[in-house]
């Protein structure tokens, strides 16, 4: 009795909260100031529950499964968005609807918790739901913009489509093999065509969700006109969780298969680096720009998946941590300087080093890491990545990603260009930075240089990924 | 008595699925597209249960995944409604057409 709560520890806590909130919201009518010092409390009490008593086993007749590895991917998650909620501050602080905000942001967590705990088809299809149904109702929270309410409606559409061709892919799947476990499908699982036509529209759904290129048209509209707290989310939250289960799914579920997936995910890969990249250039939105790039950043993630190795699996998690930091400074910056003069093209951001030393300094340093430039954390990420890719010869596909490196320069950089160099006669005004937001950005900025700089995390992590 | 084979069942399925597919990207109103999108669901459960009573007639997994998928799906079908109503609203139309406030 007590390994249930212990095994499944992380997704009570969050139900717990999910549910004090819920009460709140029906007995209570505190300021928006309380709240948020309350749901930022209630957030690090998460993040800190993830460290102890660690154990491992599986419950529900093998559909959740709990290893050393998912806790920590759910601990990165769980500080993912403790992060974004102390960026949120000066969003939030005004809005009208504050703890359904929460409530629907930790109704996602716990699907993403579910996702990647799942042993079975089901848990995993549930999780997934959980996941993005409602993303799509807090992508409509700026209730009064157009621009909102129209990237809510393409992403519940592109979404529900999505799971309907990954559900397609798990009937056929269920159609050929008999089962829905994880571990009995594997034995089954052939060469036969109708499996790998499954196998294809699994990988549509899973490449629609981390946005990878054929599949990516979602992306940039919604990040645009998502609140900024949901793009930070989606951008980085989501995204990783899935990611996290696309490499579990592929190197255990899927390896009868390598051969087959190998060549899909150099194709997608390969696109998915050059189209992010030749579209990140035109951007003039700060946010289009960042979902492009985060395209790219996932075209490079893939490039470390084909690898198939213990290497691949630990560069992965590696980068999803190096990831959250560097982009959620990125965005918290933007959030800040949105939220308070409502300003969003780069252009704007002319001359920011004038007025705003310390966030220009954080803005630049994100995006140092998002490019790569060696002493941030981005560079070992990056370097890992494509090292676990070279592991299977195709230097090919290295080559590819190593130029679209270059690219990416060009555009991360004009940004510091931009800041530090361009002449503006009204640059931005001199902002203020409240007490959370600025914690945020001391532990991303952090996260950043520490996370490269210790080799101790990249250590661990290998030391949690099972051998494939 | 002669029972439909299992082939004709997967047609029929496979048919729908393909069927929504279409309707999901030509139709410009916002309810058809859902209503394309629940045929789409819909041809799962079918896989689903046919799989289930011709070959592994023994365990349920089959009916029960078609079971939480018909859940899922109307709460799916729920936000996204609420979201069209919003839509709704701030656009004064339901077609795809007319949500266009971002581009490329």
């Amino acid at each position: 009795m007590i390994d249930f709560f212990i095994l499944m520890k992380q997704e009570l806590v969050i139900m717990i909260i999910i549910f004090a909130l819920l009460i709140i919201k029906i007995i209570s009518d505190r300021s928006n100031e309380w709240i948020l010092n309350m749901v930022n409390f209630l957030l690090l009490i998460n993040f800190a529950a993830g460290f102890f008593f660690g154990k491992e086993g599986m419950l529900f007749n093998d559909m959740f499964r709990t290893t050393p590895l998912t806790v920590l991917e759910k601990n990165i998650l769980s500080l993912g968005i403790l992060i974004i909620s102390l960026q949120s501050y000066s969003w939030l602080k005004n809005h009208k609807h504050v703890l359904e905000f929460y409530i629907l942001l930790l109704s996602t967590l716990l699907g993403m918790f579910f996702m990647i705990s799942s042993g079975n088809l089901l848990m995993f299809y549930l999780g997934l739901e959980l996941s993005t149904i409602p993303l799509a109702a807090a992508a409509n929270f700026d209730l009064q913009k157009k621009k909102s309410s129209e990237a809510a409606m393409k992403l519940i559409i592109s979404s529900a489509f999505s799971s309907g061709l990954l559900l397609f892919g798990i009937s056929l799947i269920y159609g050929t093999t008999g089962t829905l476990t994880f571990t009995d499908i594997t034995p089954h699982i052939t060469n036969n065509p109708l499996q790998i036509f499954a196998f294809i529209l699994l990988l549509a759904g899973f490449a629609f969700k981390i946005s990878v290129v054929p599949f990516h048209l979602w992306t940039a509209d919604v990040y645009e006109g998502a609140p900024v707290a949901v793009t930070s989310y989606l951008s980085v939250i989501s995204k990783g969780a899935v990611l996290f289960v696309f490499v579990s799914v592929l190197y255990t579920v899927f390896k009868p298969l390598s051969h087959s997936w190998y060549n899909m995910l150099f194709l997608l890969s390969a696109l998915t680096i050059l189209i992010g990249n030749l579209f990140a250039i035109r951007q003039n939105n700060i946010k289009r720009f960042l979902a492009f790039s985060s395209i790219a950043q996932v075209g490079f993630i893939l490039v470390g998946i084909t690898g198939s190795s213990q290497l691949a699996e630990t560069s992965v998690v590696y980068f999803v941590l190096i990831y959250i930091f560097s982009n959620l400074a990125a965005f918290g910056v933007v959030s800040l300087v949105s939220a308070v003069t409502g300003k969003e093209n780069i252009s704007d951001y002319k001359n920011f080093y004038k007025t705003n030393p310390a966030l220009s300094w954080v803005l630049t340093i994100a995006l140092f890491s998002l490019a790569g430039v060696p002493p941030t954390a981005g560079f070992f990420g990056k370097f890992f990545l494509l090292m676990s890719g070279a592991g299977k010869g195709n230097y090919i596909l290295i080559t590819i990603a190593a130029l679209n490196m270059i690219i990416s320069f060009y555009y991360y950089l004009r940004i510091v260009k931009a800041i530090f160099m361009d002449a503006n006669e009204h640059p931005i005004e001199k902002l203020f930075i409240p007490t959370y937001p600025k914690m945020a950005m001391y532990i991303c900025v952090g996260g950043i240089v520490f996370t490269g700089l210790l080799s101790y995390v990249y250590e661990f992590i290998q030391s949690l990924v099972p051998g494939v | 008595m002669s029972s439909i084979p299992l082939t004709h069942i997967l047609f029929l399925s496979t048919a729908l699925f393909f069927i929504g597919m279409y309707g999901l990207f030509t139709r410009r109103n916002l309810i058809s597209m859902l209503m394309s999108i629940e045929l789409i669901l819909n041809s799962v459960n079918i896989n689903f249960v046919a799989f289930n009573k011709y070959l592994y007639a023994d365990k349920l997994d089959g009916i029960f995944f078609a079971i939480f998928i018909i859940a899922i799906a109307a709460a799916e079908a729920a936000v996204a409604i609420a979201i069209i109503i919003n839509l709704y609203r701030s656009h004064r139309s339901i077609d795809v057409e007319d949500a266009t406030e971002m581009r490329y």
